[in-house]
């Protein structure tokens, strides 16, 4: 590496090539310099060439060393933008340091892997900027970690950015939209629109896919003009993608463009408009469907006729009605609930007066026959199904009725977590633990998951008691992981003490005490690395 | 008085008194003492106040129990002086993470840790055990020295190790001769690793290092490794013409070592050394770590090592940033780098703020440049770069102020360290402390805007 300097370097590679071929082949070269060079090399014994050869060797590379040069200054990039977040309390950035060095075999009680999530997105909701060094190992993570990109990408700010732009290996920044309200500084200036429109025409796709998804969030407007600007030439695989991003801040402005897409050559992307446009309660298609569901489902007399489609006509098609069920239910049931479902709510309320319940309870049967075909499970379910596109809280408080007292009774219609997942937190939380308590975990883990965390001190002492139960009962620790996990994640830090107590009495040595002692011992060091981050 | 009792006395004087300037630890500086990862990690978890009863920190020691998974709690303690460390836990780990835990807990200044408490009689009974072990260690240390000043046996022996390595280096010189007559194009490599072992049963430990190396060097770098090791063997053929500072160069290269005691003995230079920055290199054998300073009043710098085994950190730590005013003794040299540790008045102190004053990378090279001038084997030189920024480009990372730049050592430095440097300036100049040598800078501690020092090594 050393810089090339004045004639040592010519004198040098003929020393070299005299070397590689040997003095018995080659004369000893001369060599050239200073007069001080020339002076020591000229009193060099030559008796003995290859003696000499070193000797000369030796005078030219140590003269080299001495003498070298610095190279030329090298092009000085640009500096990452400033970032304005203020400091991590140092106690946090140590914390940090332990969560990241947790790396090779896990010889700690506690889950780091659960508890690094946890730090970030507290981290992130307080609008911290993290220490520049510990950043590059933050991207390493997130790297192999991808659910932890949005929370790293927001935290580590335009140093991230600035890092990905000489790092292929953390390229996936580019890509991560830095979502959520806390991480706006961090993450959705892209340098102005110039940079924007370079994304958007050279971009990989999924640079591309975020770029649409951030530009909606601050301009709905614009990212449809965006959208709109090459739509034509889009692939459809692309295409159904685009537009799945227009749900950020879908409004009315886009239903012109949405009822055209209706008519793509892609039937996925016709679907995915019609999807869209069916949660658009005024729209035109809307309108459409409401028109159907009404011909197929009436009230009378205290019960709900029902006429299913007997066909599926082109217009039916056109607004995304596939013509055949791709599980091969009946054609007449599966065309009744895709209408149903892509109807707008209000309209069962305001053409009978009935509220959500009362009409679930009506009967619903084939043209208003006491002893016609049942159809009350299949509205049931594409009410449900309309309830979680329509964020409807009145319907889908109706559809999952009070919690299950027994378990197995009464079923509620649907994905039970989705229709919680439409409810106000609190209720959310208060109807899991209601199941829990009756049911135990068996079927609580997506319930759970579709709570907010941390969980509140009812539902985390609903979740404990039925740890405590399931220990009792005889049952496996490991049967119950995906609610261990979640339990080390968010339960409440006001039932720590529950779980030392758990940790008290169960037997000792068994899989049950291993389990409650790390869950233990997760939520302390979840409670200290919290209050480390307070600021 | 007895000449032992005259030798305590004169040198229970020498102990400096800590009591009242002690300080605490940084974290990074904890986080060094760690013998492996996994203890680090241990450590960690200990490093809340939870566990902890009766922790305390007074009189140079700290001290705590820890409740484990057992009946009854680990009782870890430091001699903050040393330091050492002690721990009533059944672990192989030096040291344990009990120990660790508790540096941690008390270098983030936490309450839990009681100040200037007074020391329970376990603590204090343990430190005075270690007092009286030291100068008894100093007292037999130096005896031995007195008594071997006048050994006409030890005269005798070097003697006969002299005669045998000017032997062998006189053989490596024909045989490195004979691979130039004959064309490096014909480089056997097997050969060298044969010589090697000729030059160990020759005690010329330094130049069997050397052989060796031959083994493995590319075809267009062997010429420059003939070229200097031929000068070593010549120049220790005259080592008794030549003057005695690059003679002791020439010997220790060779392989003779000079023991810290001997060094000691020697002259000594007293300044404020200022700490720049630590390095842990381990093999299967051994763990080495570098530890340079360079002096506030002199400018010089120095480089202490000190070794540890494998689950064992090396003995001595000091802190990066940290300023120790200290005896240091060079081993001899035509370049004195290398040195021993000898009085320390006091306990390491904090650095005033910000980096330490820097040079350009020109000046770094000039520097080199010297340095080799008066050591020809000399590979590298310390320095602190003042205001660089690192760049990637397509020959691999430079350090650069915008008037000339030098190139990041190729394998010196883990490339998650140097984007861990990238990151730390962010595009803007940074100061640097590392190496620079013919083969470029290897960078060791990088100083962030707020001066923060932040180790590069690992």
């Amino acid at each position: 590496m050393t810089a090339p300097t004045t004639t040592a370097h010519d004198s040098w590679s003929e020393l070299q090539t005299a070397a590689l071929l040997g003095t018995d082949r080659r004369p000893l070269p001369g060599v050239g310099g200073s007069p001080a060079f020339t002076g020591a090399a000229d009193a060099v014994d030559r008796t003995d060439p290859a003696t000499a050869l070193l000797d000369l060797a030796a005078l030219t590379v140590v003269a080299r060393r001495a003498g070298s040069c610095a190279l030329p200054p090298s092009a000085v990039p640009a500096p990452a933008d400033g970032d304005p977040r203020p400091e991590l309390p140092e106690p946090a950035a140590r914390r940090l340091g332990f969560l990241l060095g947790g790396r090779g075999p896990d010889t700690s009680l506690a889950n780091l892997t659960e508890l690094l999530p946890q730090w970030l997105a507290a981290a992130r909701a307080h609008g911290y900027r993290l220490p520049p060094a510990h950043v590059p190992a933050l991207l390493d993570t997130a790297r192999a970690r991808s659910e932890l990109r949005p929370d790293v990408v927001a935290l580590a700010g335009p140093l991230g950015r600035w890092l990905a732009e000489r790092n292929t290996d953390w390229r996936f920044v580019t890509r991560t939209t830095g979502a959520g309200p806390s991480g706006e500084t961090g993450a959705t200036d892209d340098g102005g629109p110039a940079a924007g429109e370079q994304i958007w025409q050279e971009g990989l796709f999924a640079e591309r896919v975020t770029h649409l998804t951030r530009l909606r969030r601050s301009d709905p407007a614009a990212g449809l003009a965006l959208l709109r600007s090459t739509w034509a030439t889009e692939r459809a695989e692309d295409r159904l993608l685009f537009l799945d991003a227009l749900q950020e801040g879908l409004s009315t402005a886009d239903e012109e463009f949405l009822e055209a897409a209706l008519g793509d050559r892609s039937k996925n992307v016709r679907s995915t408009a019609a999807e869209l446009l069916s949660t658009l309660p005024g729209s035109a298609l809307a309108a459409r469907m409401a028109e159907r569901a009404q011909a197929c489902v009436r009230p009378l007399d205290g019960r709900l006729a029902v006429h299913p489609p007997a066909e599926c006509d082109t217009a039916m098609q056109r607004d995304g009605v596939p013509l055949k069920s791709p599980t091969g239910r009946g054609q007449r049931s599966w065309w009744l609930g895709e209408i149903v479902a892509a109807a707008p709510l209000a309209l069962w309320t305001e053409s009978t007066g009935l509220a959500p319940e009362q009409l679930l309870r009506l009967p619903a049967r084939e043209g208003g026959e006491a002893d016609g075909t049942d159809w009350s499970a299949d509205l049931r379910e594409a009410w449900a199904r309309a309830a979680v596109r329509q964020q409807d809280e009145a319907w889908a408080r109706a559809l999952l009725g009070p919690a299950p007292r027994s378990a197995g009774a009464g079923r509620a219609a649907g994905a039970p977590a989705k229709l919680l997942a439409v409810l106000p937190p609190a209720e959310r939380a208060a109807w899991t633990a209601a199941f829990i308590r009756t049911n135990g975990l068996g079927d609580a883990f997506q319930l759970l998951g579709a709570c907010a965390t941390p969980w509140t001190p009812p539902l985390s002492t609903a979740v404990v008691a039925a740890l405590e139960r399931a220990a009792g009962s005889g049952a496996y620790p490991w049967s119950h992981s995906g609610v261990l996990g979640m339990t080390e994640r968010a339960l409440a830090p006001e039932a720590a003490p529950a779980v030392e107590a758990l940790v008290a009495d169960a037997a000792p040595d068994t899989a049950w005490a291993d389990t409650f002692t790390r869950l233990a011992e997760t939520l302390r060091l979840r409670a200290v690395m919290l209050a480390e981050l307070a600021p | 008085m007895t000449g032992r009792q005259f030798l305590r006395a004169r040198l229970s004087v020498a102990r400096p008194s800590v009591v009242g300037m002690e300080e605490r630890w940084s974290n990074e500086h904890v986080l060094s003492l760690a013998p492996d990862q996994a203890s680090l990690k241990a450590a960690g978890k200990l490093s809340a106040p939870a566990p902890w009863t009766g922790a305390g920190w007074g009189g140079g020691a700290l001290w705590g129990a820890c409740k484990g998974s057992g009946k009854t709690p680990h009782f870890p303690c430091v001699d903050l002086s040393g330091p050492a460390y002690r721990c009533t836990c059944p672990s192989r780990k030096f040291p344990c993470k009990h120990v660790l835990g508790l540096l941690l807990l008390w270098s983030a200044g936490s309450p839990a840790v009681a100040e200037g408490a007074e020391q329970p009689e376990w603590v204090a009974e343990w430190l005075a055990k270690r007092r009286d072990a030291a100068e008894q260690k100093a007292v037999r240390q130096q005896e031995r020295r007195e008594s071997a000043k006048d050994d006409a046996a030890a005269a005798r022996r070097a003697g006969q190790r002299a005669a045998r390595v000017a032997a062998g280096a006189q053989e490596l010189r024909l045989r490195l001769a004979d691979g130039v007559r004959h064309g490096l194009a014909d480089h056997a490599s097997g050969g060298w690793e044969e010589v090697a072992a000729r030059m160990v049963d020759a005690q010329a430990p330094g130049l069997a290092a050397r052989a060796r190396e031959l083994a493995h060097t590319p075809q267009d770098g062997l010429l420059e490794e003939y070229a200097l090791l031929h000068l070593l063997a010549g120049a220790y053929g005259r080592v008794g013409e030549l003057p005695a500072p690059l003679a002791a160069t020439v010997r220790t290269r060779v392989g003779f070592s000079t023991g810290a005691e001997e060094v000691l003995a020697g002259p000594t230079v007293r300044d404020r050394w200022h700490v720049l920055g630590s390095r842990d290199t381990a093999d299967d054998r051994l763990t080495t770590r570098r530890i340079w300073l360079r002096g506030a009043k002199t400018g010089r710098p120095a480089l202490l090592l000190s070794f540890g085994s494998p689950g064992k950190a090396p003995e001595v730590a000091l802190p990066t940033g940290r300023v120790l005013e200290a005896d240091m003794a060079y081993h001899p040299g035509a370049r004195p780098l290398r040195a021993v540790l000898g009085t320390r008045y006091g306990e390491p102190e904090a650095a005033p703020p910000g980096p330490p004053a820097g040079v350009s990378p020109a000046e770094a090279v000039a520097g080199y440049g010297e340095a080799v001038a008066d050591d020809p084997w000399l590979d590298a030189w310390p320095a602190v770069l003042g205001a660089v920024v690192p760049v990637l480009g397509p020959e691999g990372w430079q350090l650069t102020d915008g008037r000339s730049a030098v190139p990041v050592r190729r394998g010196s430095t883990p490339e998650q360290a140097l984007w861990r440097l990238a990151a730390v300036s962010a595009g803007h100049p940074v100061t640097l402390f590392g190496e620079y040598g013919h083969a470029g800078f290897a960078p060791v501690t990088a100083w962030s805007a707020d001066g923060r020092a932040i180790g590069l090594g690992q």
